[in-house]
């Protein structure tokens, strides 16, 4: 529709406001997929695996609950299919996500939603909230009550925010990408051309994961707006010059071996950045392999059907492979940020999570205004520590406004 | 009845109709994902969805299980783990018993090609004096050995249980060949069964770059091709080694769940690219992927790389066994100033410009069984 219009000599008024447009947007999962997804649930074929004192002979190199050497054990997968063939609700889960305003606009080429909500305070500023994988946008919805309206949360009026929760390009109701080269610095263009769709010339970021990467990007494409970029990690890693390490302490030296074992392992990370549509086939044609697939990372981090409800997202949208595609195309960037970033960075780091040493993130980010440390919560703050994350991001922002 | 824990039985593969049917119901219903942008991101949609049109309409599984079951086969328990093999003795008397083991993602169905002109060369214009009685086995976890039940069943312990089933089948002295995980299983066996074992004959041999880089000094073009062909699969290929060596049973769930995906899987290392640009046969690709689906050991089979990640480094001694290799075009075969750091003994180095890719004993069989008899014609 867009496209025609651009074609035209003077684009006219009214291809104008369709090429920006932002339509309404509430999730309706058609009866006939939810059907299809019981059938699958009902005629799954499981797994045989190895008994658990068999698999804990195994050497793992990184901390694992016993009976997780090879990976998700079916104890944990067994009783969440259970659950949803059988207990699981997704009209009510659907109707507790479609409480939260929906929109999608379609920027570069690619159907982009969001969750927007706008604070009862008029001077509120905004911000834009971007997830991890395998979350999805659910990440921050129990954050977006305290987040827009700290007043009815016992909070102060002033650290109010207008709360915007992008789906990647690729992830949940955004759709599968349909182009090569959605980049995290792509991804960030298309979400600061969302914040100035939305009118917003002043705007603050967080990022958790995945997000922690797109959030520094949206700050390096958009730095006369963007006020401040607050993250849960820091992606800084050791290059191999010389004397790079020789400052730092124990402590700092044990968060780089964690960050190292942790790649070492981490599956997700080889599989998704090497080939991620040799793995997307067998995650679009089970949903019991697609939540084992992302059992890996939310396992014993959130609540059962917080799982159930992420992984009916990638399910009924079928975007393991077009998700798992944002590792593949993070890794084919081109490595065009050579420069370190300037505006205001502050982290927020939690217990149980990488943690670069501060002079790496330093070397990469040269306008670091807050580092605090946290011993609690974990690598899903948003689920695991709601409440130290909204305290942080407000005293983050508030400094900034 | 007592059961003889080392008794050896006779098998037919007969896989329920039950199970066909199921299986039917799951390709006639796949849900796809969507196509990525280009072929870089891995196995393609189109050639995935081709395969699985063909798996649904127009592969026989009967006629594949009946080509299977004109081979004599045994299953036997070793070390607590059910072993299926072939078991094809020459008509000549004096042959020499030869050990031919598959790898991943193939199956004993590699090597189905080379039983006639192996055991019966007077049949197939050759000496019978080049005659070998054939023990094929299923690796555990692997196919009709069906799923594991014990941790620790990578290339060691494996070499061991064959070297059980070469004694129980009474066979004193014998020749091993391997290709993929066989090519790993073949040398250790020579390791551990010493004398017993004449010659290793292997398609690949994996000797790597230890990371001192005079290594690399004074190295043939031939080696140079060999490190660009592993450079190659290093960057298009090699995450599946990764996942497999790390967390398989995070992926195994899906593989269990989706005949299509497990194909897909599967796939990866016998699509076109892996071959050199030489197309394998659909019936090859889907009775192979087929024996894993059937069998629901596409999880219990990439245990195997956890495994042998788990275990102790390679041995720190060169070995001094006969070795020899038979490698094709469009596969990765060796680096000999590497082979050679590893092994003493090598008595052939033979490199085929004919694309056999990573199945040569399925894509150029008649090469295959010249090698292989030429190279224990002199160790007999």
């Amino acid at each position: 529709m867009t496209r025609t219009a651009e074609t035209t000599k003077t684009p006219d008024r009214e291809s104008i406001t369709m090429s920006d447009e932002i339509r309404p947007f509430r999730i309706d999962v058609p009866q006939a997929d939810i059907d299809d997804l019981k059938r699958r649930l009902t005629g799954v074929r499981l797994v045989q695996e190895l008994p658990p004192d068999e698999t804990s002979r195994a050497a793992v190199g990184i901390p694992v609950p016993p009976g997780w050497e090879y990976g998700v054990p079916l104890s944990w997968v067994r009783p969440l299919v259970e659950r949803w063939r059988d207990d699981f609700d997704w009209r009510e889960q659907e109707a507790r996500l479609n409480r939260f305003p929906q929109f999608t606009t379609d920027i570069d080429g690619q159907t982009i939603h969001f969750v927007h909500v706008r604070s009862p305070e008029p001077d509120a500023t905004p911000l834009m909230l971007t997830h991890g994988w395998p979350n999805t946008f659910t990440e921050y919805l129990d954050l977006v009550g305290p987040l827009t309206d700290p007043r009815s949360y016992g909070g102060d009026p002033a650290d109010a925010f207008h709360v915007v929760i992008p789906s990647y390009p690729g992830f949940a109701f955004s759709g599968p990408t349909t182009q090569a080269g959605w980049t995290p610095e792509r991804m960030a263009r298309a979400f600061a051309e969302l914040m100035r769709r939305l009118g917003s010339d002043r705007y603050g970021v967080h990022g958790n994961d995945g997000g922690a990467i797109v959030s520094p990007y949206v700050g390096r494409v958009d730095p006369d707006r963007v006020i401040g970029v607050h993250v849960n990690q820091i992606f800084s890693f050791p290059t191999g010059a010389p004397g790079e390490l020789d400052a730092l302490t124990e402590d700092e030296l044990t968060g780089i071996r964690f960050g190292q074992k942790f790649l070492e392992h981490a599956i997700h990370d080889h599989a998704q950045k090497g080939q991620p549509q040799t793995l997307g086939h067998a995650l679009a044609d089970s949903p019991y392999g697609q939540l084992a697939w992302i059992g890996q990372l939310l396992a014993g981090s959130v609540e059962p059907d917080e799982i159930l409800t992420i992984a009916s997202i990638y399910w009924f949208t079928n975007t393991a492979a077009s998700s798992a595609r944002f590792y593949y195309e993070d890794a084919h960037q081109p490595d065009t940020a050579s420069a370190p970033t300037s505006v205001p960075l502050g982290l927020a780091s939690f217990g149980f999570d990488f943690r670069a040493p501060r002079r790496l993130a330093e070397r990469d980010h040269a306008n670091i205004v807050q580092w605090n440390e946290y011993d609690h919560g974990g690598h899903w703050a948003a689920h695991e520590a709601p409440e130290t994350l909204t305290a942080d991001i407000r005293g983050f922002f508030r400094t900034l406004r | 009845m007592t059961k003889n824990d080392t008794d050896i039985r006779p098998y037919r593969v007969s896989v329920p109709d039950a199970d066909l049917a199921d299986l039917r119901d799951r390709l006639d219903r796949v849900r796809w994902t969507d196509p990525a942008p280009d072929a870089g991101y891995g196995v393609e949609l189109d050639d995935l969805r081709r395969l699985v049109e063909r798996w649904r309409s127009g592969f026989d599984w009967r006629a594949q299980e009946a080509r299977i079951n004109q081979h004599p086969q045994f299953t036997t328990t070793i070390d607590g783990q059910n072993i299926h093999f072939l078991h094809v003795r020459s008509p000549e008397s004096d042959a020499t018993p030869l050990i031919l083991t598959h790898g991943w993602p193939g199956s004993v169905v590699e090597f189905l090609d080379l039983i006639g002109p192996l055991t019966d060369p007077a049949a197939y214009g050759g000496d019978p004096a080049d005659a070998f009685h054939l023990v094929i086995p299923s690796l555990p976890g692997f196919g009709f050995s069906g799923p594991t039940t014990r941790a620790g069943w990578g290339s060691a312990r494996t070499a061991a249980a064959w070297a059980e089933l070469m004694a129980r089948l009474g066979y004193e002295r014998y020749g091993a060949h391997g290709n993929d995980a066989g090519s790993m299983i073949s040398p250790q066996l020579a390791a551990y069964a010493g004398e017993r074992v004449l010659g290793v004959h292997v398609t690949q041999v994996f000797s790597f770059p230890s990371g001192d880089p005079a290594e690399f000094a004074g190295m043939s073009e031939q080696d140079m091709a060999q490190m660009q062909q592993l450079q190659w699969f290093m960057a298009s290929k090699f995450s599946f080694n990764q996942l497999h060596s790390q967390q398989p049973q995070t992926l195994a769930h899906a593989l269990a769940d989706s005949p299509a995906g497990l194909l897909g899987w599967n796939l990866q290392l016998m699509d076109d690219d892996a071959m050199g640009g030489r197309r394998l046969d659909d019936d090859f690709v889907l009775t192979n992927t087929a024996i894993y689906w059937l069998t629901n050991t596409g999880g219990s089979s990439i245990r195997f790389y956890r495994e042998d990640a788990n275990a102790d480094a390679a041995p720190a001694e060169p070995s001094t066994f006969p070795l020899g290799l038979a490698g094709f075009a469009g596969d990765f075969s060796g680096v000999r100033q590497f082979a050679e750091r590893d092994h003493r003994n090598i008595v052939q180095w033979n490199l085929y410009d004919a694309r056999g890719g990573h199945y040569a004993a399925h894509l150029e069989p008649e090469l295959m069984t010249a090698d292989i008899r030429s190279f224990f014609r002199a160790l007999r």
